[in-house]
């Protein structure tokens, strides 16, 4: 919203040139991106997005709450991957802490995100090929992300802003047929990614329109911040999952899909070989699921179970002072990175020792993620601009926050 | 888990590649360290810190050539009141360090580290507009988020939340 009463963001450098405005009401800006165009006939002379439409100013919010209140905060930001941002500010907070979480709200964690992780990529999916005219797609991602959102209901009673990881743990159990019907969907699922790839990989039309375009280098992609598919498509091997590992991935099997050519083909390539990935990884999650607890062990911070609440005394007392006192976190700093389905979201937290955050940063992949857009488009096409969107997977609401 | 204490001495920390590199190179450009909670913080001076980031950018051994972040906080009323925060990444070794940067609370300035990381661009863009902190050799210093006309920087301490009315 920056320059709405201001002077032109850009003007006609040249006679020949003219300025287009793209969104921010365009269906291929993937909700409110408003980006300004100086075109040469067809041809981009330069391009700059504007961002701001959708700024809530969470971060503000976040240093007058609690902090288990910011959760449902977290939510709000990337509304693609509820469960990643909330696992990403519940691990910085539990790093404050220092605090131990018990092996099966790790499992399930990593299981839940992975499931998000399919869920955001179908999503992408599905309004990426829609921009570029492949319609059908549209219809079959949305089919089996519907399935996602129904476990997510089983699991914590809303389809998408789930706030279930909690500080020190998850909300609630899960109900007793939810892995079966996990696993039901896992078994399912890559047969689905097949059909996804039949309709695009080998299509003349897609494969027209994807290779070749947007191009960028792997010095680029690092030199503007680019992380996640983005800056693996460009051949650079980085996944934070299995280089940083947190919440236990370390004891998980899979392999980083990498591709060189750093076009939206090659992005397209690496996130569809995720969708399989992750589902492996919801595989290993559902055969090694640890039995135990999903709550840590400290009262002073996670809530007590509802039951003892009605029988035991200190229950009751720990229940009312975490909820209208909240728990003070030790004084320091952490920033806790997870790869989100768009790349490295990092979570900066300082604490000053109170039981309100003082500071909460949200470092956005897509920010720098859309930072690519000036060289991905310079010189081509004004259609391969919405296909250099769609290709970095952006979320206004991560942007702006 | 207990927590481990912070360690702030410089001297127990010198052995950290990237402070012996900056200290090698210029003695005054580290003003404090900071290890907590194993992540590493390192106080640059104010005006060293593009070159520091050149520094560590270019370093053979563990170059940290990727900046994941550019934030603020603001310690209102102490004194100096900002701190700016570059959160590197070193895709080779997988590591992280952080530096800081201490600036004043009357016109906070600092330079920019576009030409070292373009990336720095909309971060930086986003600190001026949310904190009114200038970044100096920024390509193009406007607001962000806010409406152009906006009066104030949200995010400082004495911003009120419900804003004003």
């Amino acid at each position: 919203m920056a320059h709405l009463n201001a002077t032109p963001v850009l003007e006609p450098g040249q006679d020949r040139t003219m300025i287009l405005n793209m969104g921010p009401q365009h269906p291929s800006t993937h909700g409110v991106l408003r980006v300004i165009l100086e075109i040469d006939g067809e041809t981009i002379v330069r391009i700059m997005p504007d961002i701001g439409y959708l700024h809530t100013g969470i971060e503000k919010t976040c240093e007058a709450k609690f902090y288990q209140q910011v959760v449902p905060l977290t939510d709000r930001i990337d509304y693609l991957c509820p469960m990643t941002n909330n696992l990403c500010y519940v691990l910085a907070v539990e790093k404050l802490l220092g605090l131990e979480i018990p092996p099966k709200a790790q499992w399930l964690r990593v299981l839940l995100n992975e499931l998000t992780r399919i869920n955001s990529h179908l999503v992408w999916l599905g309004t990426h090929a829609m921009d570029i005219g492949a319609l059908t797609v549209f219809l079959y991602c949305f089919r089996e992300r519907e399935d996602i959102l129904r476990l997510f209901e089983a699991v914590s009673g809303q389809r998408m802003m789930t706030s279930y990881f909690r500080i020190g743990g998850v909300a609630l159990e899960p109900p007793l047929d939810f892995f079966d019907r996990v696993r039901d969907f896992a078994n399912r699922f890559p047969s689905k990614v097949d059909e996804y790839e039949n309709l695009l990989t080998g299509n003349p039309i897609w494969v027209m329109r994807t290779k070749g375009v947007a191009k960028i280098t792997a010095e680029d992609a690092i030199a503007l911040g680019a992380s996640g598919p983005t800056l693996r498509g460009s051949g650079v091997d980085i996944d934070l999952r299995r280089d940083m590992p947190y919440s236990g991935y370390e004891n998980f099997k899979f392999k980083v899909p990498l591709a060189q050519e750093g076009d939206v083909f090659a992005r397209y390539q690496c996130r569809v070989q995720e969708l399989r990935e992750s589902i492996a990884i919801v595989q290993q999650a559902l055969d090694g699921m640890p039995q135990g607890p999903i709550k840590a062990d400290a009262p002073k911070v996670v809530l007590p179970d509802r039951e003892k609440m009605k029988t035991q005394m200190e229950a009751l007392i720990y229940h009312f002072k975490i909820i209208t006192e909240g728990f003070s976190v030790p004084a320091g700093e952490v920033y806790q990175a997870v790869e989100s389905p768009r790349g490295e979201m990092g979570y900066y937290v300082v604490s000053d020792g109170t039981a309100k955050p003082y500071r909460v940063h949200m470092r956005s992949a897509c920010l720098a993620n859309l930072q690519l857009l000036e060289k991905m488009c310079e010189g081509r096409l004004i259609a391969d601009v919405v296909a250099a969107i769609g290709s970095i997977d952006i979320v206004l609401g991560e942007i702006d926050r | 888990m207990p927590l481990a204490p912070a360690i702030t001495d410089l001297e127990q920390l010198k052995e950290h590649p990237a402070i012996v590199r900056l200290r090698g190179w210029n003695p005054s450009s580290v003003v404090g360290a900071k290890f907590d909670r194993d992540e590493m913080s390192i106080y640059v001076e104010r005006s060293l810190i593009r070159e520091a980031c050149a520094l560590l950018r270019d370093d053979a051994k563990c170059p940290f050539n990727y900046l994941a972040d550019v934030t603020c906080v603001d310690w209102y009323p102490a004194e100096p009141r900002f701190e700016v925060v570059y959160h590197l990444l070193s895709i080779p070794n997988k590591e992280r360090v952080r530096l800081k940067v201490r600036l004043s609370g009357d016109s906070p300035a600092v330079e920019s580290v576009t030409p070292i990381w373009p990336s720095a661009n909309f971060f930086e863009r986003e600190v001026y507009d949310l904190f009114g902190v200038r970044f100096t050799g920024h390509p193009y210093l406007r607001r962000i988020q806010m409406p152009e006309t906006w009066e104030g920087h949200p995010l400082r301490k004495d911003y009120p939340v419900e804003g004003y009315r």
